[in-house]
């Protein structure tokens, strides 16, 4: 229905008649051995929210990318009507585009005036900067995205959410017509979301029109006008947001119906299997918690909250000031991740890329490498241990790769993340899983995986803690919740309390 | 550089049948043998390493009649010996993901203290002793620079590699130290069969580190942190003991080197070694180990060895001047990591692509 800029015009339910601000038509891109789009249509009118949506490996990515010229392509590319060349990002910001993607281009070292006029530093005609017009600039743009911070301030020193701001004051200083957010709200909770909610909606009402790529499908309702669907590379299809609801987005995305995200949780509570008293570091402060065999155990809270902190102070990756941490009774020596691995207590950390997945290393060593001193004597493995139950572990877990020879960088984030799940699996004395964010930038399908897994696992006598900034995951898959705040441990609740309002009013209540 | 080199083929002397390369061949049958899928892995990796190094071979045989004789080819693999047995604990502390600037002065220092040794006990032994604990104790101070001082590797080896040469020059007045003891000379210069010591020793080594870093916890754990130190800490791994004993290897090795070295000049030279730690790393990274850490194998270091050490020794031949040697070899090096920059671009770039 809008492979025709012509016909494009005539859908405007207003009768109004609008040139889309960008449109790609039939858009195809192939790289060696992977046809990525096939046949990709997409515009863009001013003043909208259009979001993205589809499966990891969908195609939206590298839509994103056509569309900020960091891709080639075979296809049309029209902006405002007319046939724009784009073969480089200097030409995609040149006409308009600006994109904020899910790790932000930031110099941390650098002031937030210098991030926002990024390579457009006012300066006089011997090049030396206008310093005092530099600031003066970036006061007004962050005033327009009422961001209350000195503009000398160094980046490092924000937070991810206010860090996200300036890039979008960033945007805005650059008169970017066409703004693209991927997962934009992947780092953020609570507030700090419909902070840029009400940004998004103030930037949609001057006119800019806003490409939204994210998981998260209640985000999409909330927030964009039409909705692009994609799956395998191929369009599905675009639809207002009025006449599809979750359901069907998923369904459209997945090609099936998906009926139940969360299994059905049966707990019994063991024995005490991770016992922390008043644990503190130099970033979280007495914390006290306790997880039973066959318990998951939730930890909810605002970014920044402490919640990884959390996790490295149990671990004792952080320096441990005060407290105790004992496994079954034994206790925990300080400041010893191996001591920790040692006596059971696994880590699926929050950051795949960066504090996961060893990305030069194959899928069977990045699985094996917590547990090869159970394969081995006197430091030399006998590697037939190992890969059998490798193999078997591939199959339970479904995880899809041609080889456990693969280098694990070549799978999807999913995979990825159920490699990480396995590495823990693969230990012999598993006693604790730790897991942060559990389904972070993974597609819906593999996300119901990995929760159907910790299920399992929980049954099995397994204590299970999962960190997580998604409401609906915390709630559905844990048995308790625990709120963090500033820090430390500010709530607990039973399944029976579990609302999404209590959860959010307790993350918030310290923090203001 | 130059003067040392001729002083060896001087002393070099005829035996036996023909060999081309037994290092190569060992490694090829030996991986093989250890390992056949990732033997095959390695073959292709290493296939263009390979290829340069036959091709530099077949030049070299063409321009000089002297090259292709078994006595160059044995003074070639004496003289590579030297940089390979470090280049196998650098290579180490390369994949860990630090770097070792000490071992060029290390070989001074080792050199010099081994002939005080020697001349004071008259055992070859203490000597020997001496030398390799010297070895691992700069090893360990500069592992407990990185993993305990948390100080940047590049820095803290760069400091120790001036501390170390100032050691060695303040202990001998910069004089060189000789032994009249005969003995002494036969580690560096002598014969098992037809091949030199030397050698023997280096492709012991070069299997025995072969199944270290591919057969033991240890050499899995230096891939891993290497490759990603962040997920390797919170994965319970010992990163900090990996790096230090990674440290300490490569200290005994290039002692092991230093007292070779000695041997062969049969004194210990306190300048000895200046500007050797470039010639190793160089080499290394031009046989494909990553400065970045976690990518590489021990047999592509190897085979970077000889490539530089064939290029050395057939301008030797064809009287090309020290200088003019040394601008070849850095050209060799800057062209070999762009090509592997750029086929590994290339690989990303598909990687990338396809993954989306």
């Amino acid at each position: 229905m809008m492979s025709d800029g012509g016909f494009a015009d005539m859908e405007q339910h207003n009768g109004m008649s609008v040139t889309p601000l960008l449109e790609l038509r039939d858009v195809h891109k192939k790289f060696p051995g992977v046809h990525a789009l096939k046949g990709v249509s997409f515009n863009l009118k001013p003043g909208e929210v259009h979001a993205l949506i589809g499966e990891n490996g969908a195609g939206k990515s590298t839509l994103i990318k056509i569309i900020a010229g960091v891709y080639d392509f075979e296809g049309t590319y029209l902006v405002e009507g007319q046939p724009a060349q784009i073969s480089s990002p200097s030409d995609a910001i040149a006409k308009g585009v600006a994109v904020i993607y899910q790790e932000f281009n930031i110099a941390q070292d650098l002031s937030i005036a210098e991030n926002i006029f990024f390579g457009a530093l006012p300066h006089d005609k011997f090049g030396r900067v206008r310093w005092k017009e530099l600031y003066r600039k970036t006061s007004e743009y962050l005033e327009q995205v009422g961001l209350h911070e000195d503009p000398r301030k160094k980046m490092r020193f924000l937070t991810v959410a206010k860090q996200q701001m300036v890039e979008i004051a960033k945007a805005l200083s650059r008169n970017a017509k066409v703004v693209i957010m991927d997962e934009p709200t992947s780092a953020l909770c609570g507030s700090e979301i419909e902070n840029l909610f009400a940004l998004v909606r103030k930037m949609k009402s001057r006119g800019v029109g806003i490409i939204y790529v994210s998981h998260k499908l209640e985000e999409i309702t909330e927030l964009a006008d039409r909705v692009t669907v994609f799956r395998d590379g191929a369009y599905i299809g675009t639809d207002p947001i009025a006449v599809l609801d979750e359901k069907a987005m998923i369904s459209k995305m997945v090609g099936r119906e998906l009926t139940n995200m969360f299994p059905k949780r049966s707990a019994h509570r063991g024995k005490l299997a991770l016992e922390v008293k008043n644990l503190s570091t130099h970033k979280v402060f007495n914390v006290s918690f306790a997880v039973h065999e066959g318990e998951i155990v939730g930890f909810a809270g605002l970014m920044g909250a402490g919640r990884t902190e959390m996790t490295h102070a149990v671990l004792g990756v952080d320096h441990r000031m005060h407290g105790d941490v004992s496994i079954y009774g034994v206790p925990l020596p300080p400041n010893s991740p191996v001591k920790a691995r040692k006596m059971g207590v696994g880590l699926v950390p929050e950051d795949r890329k960066k504090d996961g997945i060893f990305a030069d290393l194959s899928v069977s060593d990045n699985m094996s490498i917590v547990s090869l001193d159970e394969v081995s004597k006197f430091g030399v493995i006998h590697g037939k241990d190992e890969s059998g139950k490798i193999d078997s572990l591939i199959r339970k877990l479904t995880i899809r790769t041609p080889s456990a020879r693969q280098k694990i960088s070549k799978l999807s984030g999913g995979n990825q993340q159920k490699v990480i799940l396995a590495r823990w699996l693969l230990k012999k004395n598993l006693k604790v899983l730790i897991i942060d964010e559990p389904t972070r930038g993974i597609d819906v399908g593999a996300k119901a995986e990995i929760y159907s897994i910790l299920n399992e696992l929980a049954q099995q006598g397994l204590a299970i803690v999962v960190v997580s900034s998604e409401m609906p995951e915390v709630m559905g898959v844990c048995d308790r919740i625990y709120i963090m705040a500033g820090g430390t441990i500010t709530n607990e609740l039973q399944k029976d309390e579990f609302s999404e309002e209590t959860i959010l009013s307790s993350c918030i209540d310290i923090h203001n | 550089m130059l003067c040392k080199r001729v002083q060896v083929y001087d002393k070099q002397c005829q035996m036996g049948e023909i060999v081309v390369n037994p290092n190569v061949q060992e490694e090829k049958k030996n991986s093989g043998r250890l390992h056949g899928r990732l033997a095959k892995m390695a073959e292709s990796e290493h296939a263009a390493l390979l290829l340069a190094l036959l091709v530099l071979v077949v030049v070299m045989s063409f321009l000089s009649p002297y090259f292709f004789t078994q006595h160059n080819i044995m003074n070639v693999l004496r003289q590579v010996s030297l940089q390979a047995i470090v280049a196998i604990g650098i290579t180490m502390i390369i994949l860990s993901g630090e770097i070792d600037l000490s071992i060029g002065s290390s070989q001074g220092l080792v050199g010099v203290i081994a002939l005080m040794v020697l001349n004071a006990t008259d055992s070859l032994f203490m000597a020997f002793l001496a030398a390799i604990a010297l070895g691992v104790f700069i090893g360990l101070i500069n592992g407990l620079l990185v993993t305990k001082g948390k100080i940047n590797s590049l820095i803290g080896t760069l400091g120790m590699m001036t501390i170390i040469r100032g050691a060695a020059m303040v202990i001998t007045s910069a004089k060189a130290v000789q032994t009249p003891l005969k003995s002494f000379k036969v580690i560096g210069t002598g014969y098992w069969g037809p091949f030199p010591i030397p050698v023997i020793i280096t492709v012991v080594l070069a299997l025995l580190f072969y199944f270290i870093l591919h057969h033991t916890t240890f050499g899995r754990y230096i891939y891993a942190v290497g490759g990603n130190g962040e997920a390797a800490k919170l994965s319970g791994l010992p990163v900090g003991r990996i790096k230090l004993t990674s440290y300490v290897l490569c200290g005994a090795l290039t002692a092991l080197s230093a007292y070779i070295l000695a041997s062969r000049m049969n004194s210990g030279q306190p300048n000895a070694g200046v500007g050797f730690e470039m010639e190793v790393i160089g080499a290394v990274i031009l046989g494909g180990i990553s400065l970045t850490g976690g990518v590489g194998s021990l047999i592509g270091a190897l085979i970077g060895i000889l490539i530089l050490g064939v290029l050395s020794n057939g301008l030797i031949l064809l009287n090309v001047s020290s200088f003019w040697q040394d601008i070849a070899r850095g050209a060799v090096i800057i062209l070999a990591v762009y090509l592997d920059t750029y086929r590994r671009g290339k690989q990303q770039q598909k990687l990338v692509q396809a993954t989306k």
